[in-house]
């Protein structure tokens, strides 16, 4: 395949079979690989639109710096799209995410802002907004708000699963800024509306929960919850398990929060069997393995995995 | 039914610090009536006007209540109910 430039290449990714972890011939798994991507995640897609969108609506002009709260991804595929064309990036990143994600970042030339570990996202999304507020001229795309994020998977992801797969009847995605689903979601009611739509989110350790009250609670902007039909909480025990499960059967290594959506679509593949419906279900690979490893998520038992993960934004 | 409630930190002033404690009912609101006769005031931290509040998140053996009936949603014996604030990914 030939484009013109990185950038023209996110998105397209592969959707393939899974002849191992498919309960049977009539309910079958499929997973799209967004680990293909040019900085090996989904959020090459949301990353690129948002800010495509903002020079086109005007809002980034040359010389701007781009503000973003991220846990990891978003920044990364930003500080790429930044980089080829020509803004500053800061990101706001948790200090309790894995060392490959600063090294990623930093490579390609971002400059990274710490938020307390305890909070997790919450805390990044707040001291980005008030970041914001001393830097008027910084423009933050703030994916969990950015209808440009959910654009992209309404464009891009879900029309790709239903060209590559007509009978789809499921997909699973994870849920973080919603954006993926909202897009998905929004599509398939109109495209496909018998298409379930199906929510996987990780349920981290409570350091992350740790919130001071109620109110400093936090709904992406983006989330409409009647675009989904199901919402499952899954935690690192599981998700490890099914991201080392997707690795030994099938090949495919994948991120942890890979892990919780194979999880989710591993659930209902076994309800689609016990009521002997067929199913061809689709789940996203968010990303790839290697910006994981150090969190020894790969190796040992599943009890000292789930030790080690204790607190860390994995997903 | 006897079921586990688990209580997020920021509730378990009402817990007297335990992380979960026991509940019974055959619906999410049964449980959460006999979780507030153990440790009144929790309900009102979970509830307004009649709906789980905007910030908190229920989960019924992992799966959002919201999803399968909210409060008037099944819960049987030995199942488990996870209450989370609801906080940022991505």
């Amino acid at each position: 395949m030939l484009y013109s430039s990185l950038l023209d290449s996110v998105g397209g990714t592969p959707l393939v079979g899974l002849p191992t972890l498919s309960p049977s011939a009539d309910v079958r798994l499929w997973a799209k690989l967004e680990d293909q991507n040019p900085t090996g995640s989904i959020k090459d897609r949301a990353a690129s639109r948002m800010l495509l969108e903002a020079e086109k609506d005007g809002r980034l002009t040359p010389g701007c710096t781009i503000l973003e709260p991220t846990s990891g991804n978003t920044g990364i595929s930003l500080a790429m799209v930044a980089k080829l064309r020509g803004y500053r990036m800061v990101c706001v990143m948790p200090e309790n995410t894995s060392v490959e994600r600063r090294q990623l970042l930093a490579m390609w030339g971002a400059e990274i802002i710490d938020s307390p570990a305890a909070g997790g996202s919450n805390e990044a999304v707040r001291v980005a907004k008030g970041i914001a507020e001393e830097h008027p001229d910084w423009v933050m795309l703030y994916q969990y708000g950015n209808p440009a994020n959910a654009l992209a998977h309404y464009d891009g992801t879900g029309p790709e699963i239903l060209a590559d797969l007509p009978t789809v009847t499921h997909v699973v995605a994870g849920l973080g800024t919603t954006g993926t689903l909202m897009g998905i979601g929004r599509f398939f009611r109109e495209a496909k509306p018998d298409v379930r739509i199906i929510a996987a989110e990780p349920r981290y350790g409570e350091l992350v929960y740790g919130l001071r009250n109620l109110d400093e609670g936090f709904v992406p902007e983006l989330y409409d919850e009647t675009l989904i039909d199901a919402r499952f909480s899954v935690g690192p025990r599981d998700a490890v398990r099914r991201t080392r499960e997707l690795l030994e059967s099938e090949g495919i290594f994948a991120g942890i929060s890979t892990g919780a959506i194979l999880h989710a679509a591993l659930a209902q593949a076994a309800k689609c069997v016990k009521a002997e419906q067929p199913a061809d279900i689709a789940f996203v690979v968010c990303d790839g393995g290697w910006k994981y490893l150090s969190t020894g998520a790969y190796e040992g038992s599943l009890d000292e995995a789930e030790e080690r993960l204790e607190g860390q934004l994995w997903a | 039914m006897a079921v586990e409630v688990r209580s997020p930190t920021i509730l378990r002033n009402y817990t007297g610090g335990a992380k979960a404690v026991d509940g019974s009912g055959d619906t999410l609101a049964e449980v959460i009536d006999s979780v507030e006769s153990d440790h009144p005031g929790i309900k009102d931290r979970l509830i307004e006007e009649g709906d789980l509040r905007r910030f908190i998140n229920v989960y019924v053996n992992d799966e959002d209540v919201r999803f399968i009936g909210g409060l008037t949603a099944a819960v049987g014996d030995g199942d488990s109910v996870v209450i989370l604030p609801a906080v940022a990914g991505g």
